[in-house]
């Protein structure tokens, strides 16, 4: 499992990707992983507003449910249409798989999110239990 | 007792194994001052033909050589023999919902076969495994509207079974949903000016049932045309099944919620009957209930699974598109066999013969009282207003071996003396001459009264 | 297989398509008498509305239609090949008296609406059902309208509601523990009520300190399953009913297990105020694959004057009949009077036994499964060593260390020639085996699914591979749940068959 630099990530497994006051934000492979083959994913509405911390869609394998968390604040300008088709796509490249772009509310916000040495030591210590 | 497969020695030997003194160990779980020290106070054990004897008594009690008239979301069609000989069969009568598809290939392709079976017959892209029955079908339908549309109020045809809208105001009641009823016009369908002016920004829905309680089709093309424009869904509910041999089904609703009784279940005094709900393939999601899907197994082989169940309360708790944790498996499958021997061109011969019964009986009908909404077309069912009481006309048909149609008053106090009569196949012509014949006499000589002594 | 089974052999399964896949026109199982009223023109009587079409609805013969149900119905397990240990779901024998008498011709045809006068029978049927189970759950009234157990949950928790709406205002919260069903907070959301968890102690029953501290006049009711999932019974139950109506709450007990208690001990002697029974799994009515079931709720005397409409009475006259008349009633369930077809069921299930059968029936029950505790004891981890009831739950927690899990062990015992356990459940057990044996199994049968699990739980040191890819025997092997659920297929195509 990877997980890129660029990245920040959340204890609920997300990452966002900023860029500018724009951001990609999709979950990670150790996620991915966890939930198994995924089969749906239930995603907002272009133009919808997401708060950081509140539930803003899900992620479905066969036989579980899991909510995606926002990592930030902001309101969504594009929804990743592949995925309605291809969920799949975010089983074989978790990364790179974006579900969401957003503008961003509040950049400063990302701050408050782990890097990926703090991701890479939370996963660790999650697993280890 | 007789279904315990175990010896008074295989008692004692099980107890030594476990290591237990007596059976009453195995019970200390339980404080003492709880435990009945006592007998039940049940019938005592009773051979199988003192049992039989019993419910033939009762049976007996419930006079069944009538011929009926009723109908009102129960009706009395012919149900081929095949139908008890095939769900008899241990293997379906005594198998668990089919979680272990390797196991329950046999109720899981039936489910398939009936899932297709009701999608052709409601015109619809996809139909779930079956529901409770059809008013809860129809309240579970609202419910799945309001998901789709995520607003919060409901308009409800008063033609809708008032049974069904009775679920619907229990249901809503304690989510504060507000219900808002459009009366029926002088051909006891949906006023389209009514409706207009219902629809708020906030509808999710508009309920309709057609045919519907008065056994009327709705205009189901114009209606939708409206809730179309309107940005709401259309709910439409059908509690006479047959009806859909040579009625067109109501392919321009988003959810149709369908009580299969009609096809093969025994009228049973109210049940089990199966509902089902069907709808368009991008409302799947929100759907309530079993689905089976065709998958492959491991070695391409076809197979069937049930699937999408992170909609269902086992996974999803909480948040479930519904409580529901059963389907009507058995009393599905017996849809599904009574589909399958009228098929194609029976379900319309057979829906043809019942559309010729209630045309004369109307027509007989009309010589001697009134028939309500008269110019709009009709299944099997119409409403008749005398000017006795309808209950009072029943008790002397009752002395016919005849069960006259069901008094409306009850449920619709402003039609007065009227009656709503079902005429199915199983009606014959001669049945139908005296009922007419008897409404006639006392039509003729006997001024409005009110019952003296109500029979229902 | 490597081992021999001592109960499954292989038997014939013929293959067989779908039904539509037989179809062509002309062909026929139907035939309708002569008409004996003029032709209707369905054009002139329903003009726009007439349908024209049937789509792909089948045309088939009547030995084509035998055939195909009859080898469909070959694939499945039912109970009346063997054991069934599904855990909470209480597979237990179907007794075939109670068919024939739902089958005579005054019980089956009768109509709902017919009058009540040529309606005695049922009626007495449904009072007389009634009476036993008020007397079997030690409460006071009941209504025997929902139509299966969530549906009673549903109705109990309307009945909750209302109650409390009486007294001033309904309350925002059920508390219902971490061991629970699915169904108990689906039920509470539907009844606008939110869920809040019980955590249960180590010893697997609810933590009696802890709901103290959680209770407060928030809380509607609580839900428990009593024995609970794990088949322990809640000791404590009276404490825990003491806590509930100090604070005004309601003990709500899911009856799914009331196959431990019946003729032993009574829920309303205890401090239950009221509870759902399942008719399809205590009192022997056919699952039926899936359904229909029945779900009484019964109630103590405060809760009476909001069961469902409508209600049986003995008239003056002394005959029986509905009484609609109740202004404080919570609406209705579903129309007409619930799944009828069960209650005669459920009915002569209770005359077959009669107070004695019935104690020994539960007493059978609770032997059973102890039985199996014991002979499972060592090769599965047992995660709660209370003691059990009339079921048990091992955890896979041996086999998972050699990757097996509990799903992998449920699907080997298919190749043994028994049904699956109840697997992943309860919640608070990491891969549980959930084993209910109910009455109906002899000690021969039991000895044979011991062997069984026992053998799969060697085969599992030796051969793991081969228990992860189980079964091995029947018609198709594990389906892929991940391409159904991807692109679903839900009904059959023309098209797609070409």
């Amino acid at each position: 499992m990877s997980y890129p630099a660029e990245l920040k990530y959340t204890k609920e497994h997300e990452w966002i990707k900023p860029d500018g006051d724009l951001a990609a934000i999709g979950i990670t492979d150790y996620a991915q992983q966890a939930l198994g083959d995924i089969v749906f994913v239930e995603l907002p509405k272009v133009g919808s507003e997401i708060m950081a911390g509140k539930s803003f869609g899900s992620v479905e394998s066969v036989k579980a449910v899991s909510d995606l968390y926002a990592p930030a604040s902001g309101k969504v300008t594009e929804v990743n249409q592949e995925l309605a088709t291809a969920p799949e796509k975010i089983n074989h490249d978790a990364n790179r798989t974006w579900m969401i772009r957003v503008e961003l509310k509040n950049p400063a916000e990302l701050n408050t999110l782990m890097s990926v040495s703090d991701y890479e030591r939370f996963i660790q210590e999650e697993g280890g239990h | 007792m007789r279904y315990l497969p175990k010896s008074p020695a295989d008692r004692q030997t099980m107890l030594r194994d476990i290591g237990a003194k007596s059976i009453d160990d195995l019970f200390a779980p339980i404080p003492p001052e709880y435990r009945l020290g006592r007998d039940l106070d049940v019938p005592r054990q009773m051979a199988e033909s003192e049992i039989v004897d019993w419910f033939r008594q009762r049976s007996g009690e419930n006079g069944s050589e009538f011929t009926s008239f009723l109908g009102a979301g129960a009706y009395c069609h012919y149900r081929p023999v095949i139908i008890d000989s095939l769900i008899s069969r241990g293997e379906f009568l005594t198998a668990y919902t089919p979680y272990q598809a390797e196991v329950s290939q046999g109720t899981l392709q039936a489910i398939f076969e009936f899932q297709t079976m009701i999608s052709e017959l409601t015109g619809m892209e996809a139909a779930n495994a079956s529901m409770y029955d059809g008013s809860t079908a129809t309240t579970e339908a609202v419910l799945m509207a309001m998901r789709l549309t995520g607003r919060r109020r409901v308009v409800v045809a008063r033609s809708v079974h008032p049974e069904y809208r009775e679920v619907l105001s229990t249901y809503a009641y304690p989510q504060s949903i507000p219900i808002r009823e459009i009366a029926f016009d002088q051909h006891g369908r949906i006023n389209p000016s009514e409706l207009e002016s219902a629809i708020t920004p906030e509808t999710a829905c508009l309920l309709i049932q057609s045919p519907n309680f008065f056994g009327t089709i709705e205009d189901v093309a114009a209606i939708a045309e409206i809730t179309r424009r309107r940005g709401v869904l259309l709910v439409v509910s059908i509690a006479e099944a047959v009806s859909l041999g040579i009625v067109e089904p109501p392919r321009q609703a988003d959810v149709v919620a369908l009580e299969a009784q009609s096809l093969g279940v025994p009228l049973g005094f109210g049940g089990p009957y199966c509902g089902v709900i069907a709808t368009r393939e991008q409302y799947v999601r929100q759907m309530p209930g079993r689905l089976v899907g065709q998958t492959i197994d491991r070695n391409g082989k076809r197979g069937f699974v049930l699937t999408l169940a992170t909609r269902e309360q086992h996974i999803r708790r909480e948040k479930a598109t519904s409580n529901i944790c059963t389907n009507q498996a058995l009393v599905a499958l017996m849809a599904s066999i009574f589909m399958t021997v009228y098929g194609k061109v029976g379900l319309r011969e057979l829906a043809k013969q019942n559309l010729a019964k209630a045309a004369y009986a109307c027509q007989q009908f009309s010589k001697c009282a009134k028939i309500l909404f008269a110019p709009a077309p009709r299944f099997n069912e119409f409403v008749v207003q005398t000017k006795e009481d309808p209950h009072v006309v029943n008790s002397r048909l009752l002395g016919h071996k005849i069960i006259g149609g069901f008094p409306l008053k009850k449920f619709f106090p402003e039609l007065g003396n009227a009656a709503l009569w079902c005429c199915t196949e199983t009606v014959t012509r001669s049945a139908i001459d005296t009922a007419v014949g008897m409404l006639a006499e006392s039509e003729a000589d006997e001024p409005a009264t009110e019952a003296e002594e109500v029979a229902l | 297989m490597k081992r021999m089974t001592r109960k499954a052999t292989r038997h014939v399964s013929q293959n067989e398509g779908l039904i539509f896949e037989k179809s062509s026109p002309g062909k026929a199982a139907w035939r309708l008498p002569p008409l004996d009223v003029p032709e209707a023109n369905p054009a002139s009587l329903l003009g726009q509305a007439e349908r024209e079409d049937l789509g792909n609805m089948p045309e088939v013969s009547e030995v084509e239609i035998i055939r195909h149900f009859t080898r469909l119905s070959t694939w499945n397990y039912a109970i009346d090949l063997g054991m069934y240990p599904l855990g909470s779901c209480t597979m237990k024998y179907n007794p075939r008296v109670n068919e024939a008498v739902n089958r005579l011709e005054g019980v089956a045809n009768v109509h709902p609406y017919q009058p009540e006068k040529i309606s005695q029978g049922a009626l007495a049927i449904m009072k007389t059902l009634s009476e036993c189970l008020i007397e079997i759950t030690g409460m006071d009234a009941i209504t025997l309208q929902p139509a299966a157990g969530a549906h009673g949950e549903l109705t109990g928790l309307l009945l909750v509601r209302a109650f409390l709406e009486s007294k001033g205002r309904p309350r925002q919260k059920i508390l219902i523990p971490d061991s629970a069903h699915g169904t108990n907070p689906a039920t509470a959301a539907t009844v606008g009520y939110a869920v809040e968890n019980l955590k249960s102690n180590s010893a697997g029953m609810v933590d009696v300190a802890a709901l103290a501290a959680q209770m407060n006049e928030e809380v509607a009711a609580l839900m428990l399953t009593n024995p609970n999932t794990l088949g322990i019974f809640e000791k404590e139950i009276h404490t825990i009913a003491d806590i509930l109506h100090s604070k005004g709450g309601l003990l709500y007990m899911d009856g799914a297990n009331m196959n431990a208690l019946v003729a032993k001990v009574r829920p309303g002697d205890f401090g239950v105020d009221l509870m759902h029974l399942n008719l399809h799994k205590t009192f022997s009515t056919p699952h039926g694959g899936g359904g229909p079931g029945s779900g009484p709720v019964a109630v103590k005397r405060a809760l009476e004057p909001f069961l469902p409409r409508p209600v049986i009475v003995t008239k003056a006259n002394g005959t029986l009949g509905f009484d609609y008349d109740r202004p404080q009633a919570v609406g209705r369930v579903r129309a007409f009077y619930g799944n009828f077809g069960m209650f005669t069921r459920a009915l002569a299930y209770i005359m077959a036994n009669g107070p004695d059968g019935l104690r020994q029936t539960t007493e059978d029950a609770v032997l059973n499964a102890n039985y199996i505790r014991k002979g499972l004891q060592g090769a599965y981890d047992l995660p709660y060593p209370t003691a059990s009831m009339h079921e048990v739950v091992f955890s896979d927690k041996l086999q998972a260390k050699k990757g097996v899990r509990t799903m992998d062990l449920a699907k080997r015992l298919i190749d043994y020639g028994f049904h699956p356990y109840t697997t992943a459940f309860p919640l608070i057990v990491a891969g549980a085996l959930m084993i209910e044996p109910t009455e109906s199994e002899s000690k021969e049968e039991l000895d044979l699914f011991i062997e069984a699990m026992r053998s799969i739980a060697e085969e599992v040191e030796e051969d793991p591979t081969a228990v992860r890819e189980a079964p091995h025997s029947t018609r198709v092997s594990r389906l892929d749940e991940v391409a159904a659920a991807r692109k679903p297929v839900l009904r059959w195509k023309k098209a797609s068959n070409s």
